[in-house]
């Protein structure tokens, strides 16, 4: 969808860890909610929305959502929304508020401690409950489905596979919110058992705990505070349907369909940051987007190398705005992804220049 | 620092969560139990398996079901080393796979059980049925090699209770996930510090605000409570309730009984407990209480037992109103 309203990242903060004992949720909220703030350079009281995504399945009680809003700042009483999904469609949700001319700014924030439990087990709930869920398929099971059907139409190999994952670690060792990065070469990849075939453990994201938060502000609230903001020039989510068996999994049609919409294509991309959780998403998010050769993808590492759940499709914004704003790079598209198979795919493209 | 406080959390639905399952599902889970494989047929032609009575594509509402298989073909597969039990319904390694029955168009997620160097995308394979069989997607217990060219037999006749003509109209799924709850930095501070037998606040340093349990934050503000405050166990009553309802927990006092919100002197979050040592009828908003501590003290919420009255003049109502 295209802006009525020019809507710019303007801030963004992130936190990740692996299996923190310390640290509950709302301690990995209050941190980054303040810094993306500070870096927005606004004044907590003058943020018109307010709004989170995160899951209730990842710490296994209901409403949990509500305790993040402890460490947001909510008094006097704010203007608050909540979607269970990543912080991306929260975000997304947040635009929509300022073409509406409801409010000029928002602050987002996405959460999740994604080692409470057996996150690959919880993933099996959100598919089909009566069919699917009840034989027990992980994430990573229905992922390797997806990445035998890639590979088995593309005539690619596990060598490509690997290609994304050394390139992610590597890139990955730049970054300090990454919690999994080395300096790995192909064949040594290639030389590790292959886990869940046809991927190997470097094929899968790290768990990963951790916040991030964004904040956006329309026109001239944007460019009082900012230099250069990061304005989103297309923003657009679209949705297959959860049959698994009945999509092309070779495919993310809904990606490309997201991609089409905010208008990726529009003009030439400086960077790409792909949320991606295994290595044979990203290639076939590469097809479905358009990203073309020379494009420079996932140079934070990406989802395999820092993956905080209902977080890392966000971070991906924050990723290529932060690139933006401080002018390393022109124009750039961020995806996130959600559900099973990439059933799920938001995609948005950030500008720096009016 | 010490070590910090986990808790084992387990989110379960005893017996089973139970679920109606509509007319598509009955058919194909009805299907099952006779030893058929159901598909629908889409607005577009093609067969779906298993059915939905909706069209995914277009939303049109669809009936028209055919049987397939009962061989099919693998489309894809991964490999599954370590079998989860109370999970997965085979107790050896298998493969999750993609197949796709004959005579549909789609293919469907269930479990192939051969041995992994037999398998590959194209094999043909064969429903292993179970002997009894009740509306379950496990009634097709796997997936099994069939030879090149050769016929599926039927499934043998059901030999299960559940072998009837009765239409299946629900199916009951456990679910089971486990997990490690932490405390976090704030609540754990807390929780020690009442085996220690202190109640401990905390506050943030542009505000006088004490919050009792501290969260880590503010939640005015957002601004972190780093500034630790440890309250008294005496307060004021700002508001009760005489509970007539037994309680279904054997923890549960006997009625009629009092719970109260009560501002612990020096914090300025009212906190929840248990008013006794008075009848109920003589509890009163601005009573002064004390607490009750267990004579083991465990780094729990279990560690003060109930309030008593101090024997204190009542608080006067401009002492508590913003509470209230």
């Amino acid at each position: 969808m295209s802006p009525l309203r020019d809507v710019a990242v303007i801030g963004f903060a992130q936190e990740t860890a692996v299996e923190d004992r310390d640290r509950n949720e709302v301690e990995f909220v209050i941190p980054v909610v303040r810094e993306a703030i500070e870096r927005s350079g606004m004044q907590r009281r003058d943020i018109g929305f307010t709004i989170s995504g995160s899951c209730d399945y990842l710490a296994g009680g209901p409403f949990t959502f509500v305790m993040g809003l402890d460490g947001v700042g909510a008094w006097p009483p704010v203007k608050e929304s909540h979607v269970e999904m990543d912080g991306a469609w929260a975000l997304y949700e947040a635009w929509v508020a300022i073409q509406t001319g409801d409010v000029d700014s928002a602050v987002i924030y996405g959460f999740g401690k994604a080692s409470l439990g057996d996150l690959h087990e919880v993933w099996t709930l959100q598919t089909d409950p009566y069919t699917v869920a009840t034989l027990w398929p992980s994430m990573v099971d229905m992922a390797a489905l997806q990445a035998d059907s890639y590979l088995t139409a593309s005539g690619r190999t596990d060598r490509d596979l690997a290609e994304v994952a050394a390139r992610s670690l590597r890139r990955a060792q730049g970054n300090p919110h990454a919690v999994a990065s080395a300096d790995v070469t192909v064949d040594e990849l290639l030389a590790r058992p292959v886990t869940h075939r046809p991927l190997r453990d470097s094929d899968v994201a790290p768990i990963t705990d951790g916040a991030a938060a964004i904040v956006i502000a329309a026109d001239d609230v944007a460019r009082k505070h900012c230099e250069r903001p990061a304005w989103i020039r297309g923003i657009e989510h679209r949705v297959d349907p959860q049959h698994l068996g009945l999509r092309d999994l070779a495919t993310a049609p809904s990606a490309a369909l997201a991609a089409e919409k905010a208008g990726v294509n529009d003009g030439a991309i400086d960077v790409a940051e792909i949320h991606a959780q295994f290595s044979h998403e990203e290639l076939i998010l590469r097809d479905a987007l358009g990203i073309a050769d020379g494009v420079d993808v996932n140079p934070s590492g990406g989802a395999l190398t820092s993956n905080p759940m209902m977080a890392a499709g966000m971070v991906r914004i924050g990723e290529v705005a932060n690139r933006i704003i401080d002018g390393r790079a022109g124009r750039g598209v961020a995806h996130a992804a959600q559900g099973p198979c990439l059933q799920q795919n938001l995609v948005c493209v950030l500008e720096g220049a009016r | 620092m010490t070590a910090p406080l986990v808790e084992h959390h387990v989110l379960e639905y005893p017996g089973g969560y139970t679920r109606s399952i509509g007319p598509a599902l009955s058919r194909y889970l009805g299907g099952l139990r006779d030893g058929k494989i159901v598909g629908v047929r889409l607005t577009d032609g093609r067969v779906m398996v298993p059915p939905t009575e909706y069209d995914p594509i277009t939303a049109a509402t669809i009936d028209d079901y055919v049987e397939v298989g009962p061989a099919g073909t693998v489309t894809a597969w991964t490999w599954v080393s370590d079998p989860r039990p109370g999970k997965h319904h085979l107790d050896h390694p298998f493969a999750f796979a993609l197949v796709r029955p004959d005579g549909a168009d789609t293919a469907m997620v269930h479990v192939v059980d051969a041995p992994q160097d037999a398998i590959s995308v194209g094999m043909r394979v064969r429903p292993r049925w179970k002997a009894e069989r009740v509306g379950y997607v496990t009634d097709l217990e796997a997936w099994v090699p069939l030879a090149d060219g050769a016929a599926a037999d039927p499934a043998p006749a059901n030999r299960g209770e559940g072998a009837n003509d009765e239409p299946v109209t629900g199916i009951t799924t456990p679910i089971r996930l486990e997990y490690d709850i932490n405390a976090g930095t704030a609540a754990g501070k807390y929780l020690l510090g009442l085996a220690e037998g202190k109640i401990l606040g905390a506050r943030a340093e542009d505000s006088d605000q004490v919050y009792v349990p501290p969260r880590g934050s503010d939640p005015t503000t957002g601004s972190p409570t780093t500034i630790e405050v440890e309250v008294a166990d005496t307060g004021t009553v700002t508001t009760f309730c005489i509970v007539n309802v037994p309680g279904l927990s054997e923890a549960a006092p006997e009625i009629p009984y009092v719970c109260a919100q009560i501002l612990l002197d020096g914090g300025n979050t009212p906190w929840f407990g248990l008013i006794q040592g008075l009848p109920a009828d003589d509890v009163r908003m601005g009573l002064r209480v004390h607490a009750i501590w267990a004579d083991e003290l465990k780094a729990d919420a279990s560690n003060i037992k109930w309030f008593e009255p101090t024997g204190e003049p009542d608080a006067p109502y401009d002492d508590y109103k913003a509470y209230a």
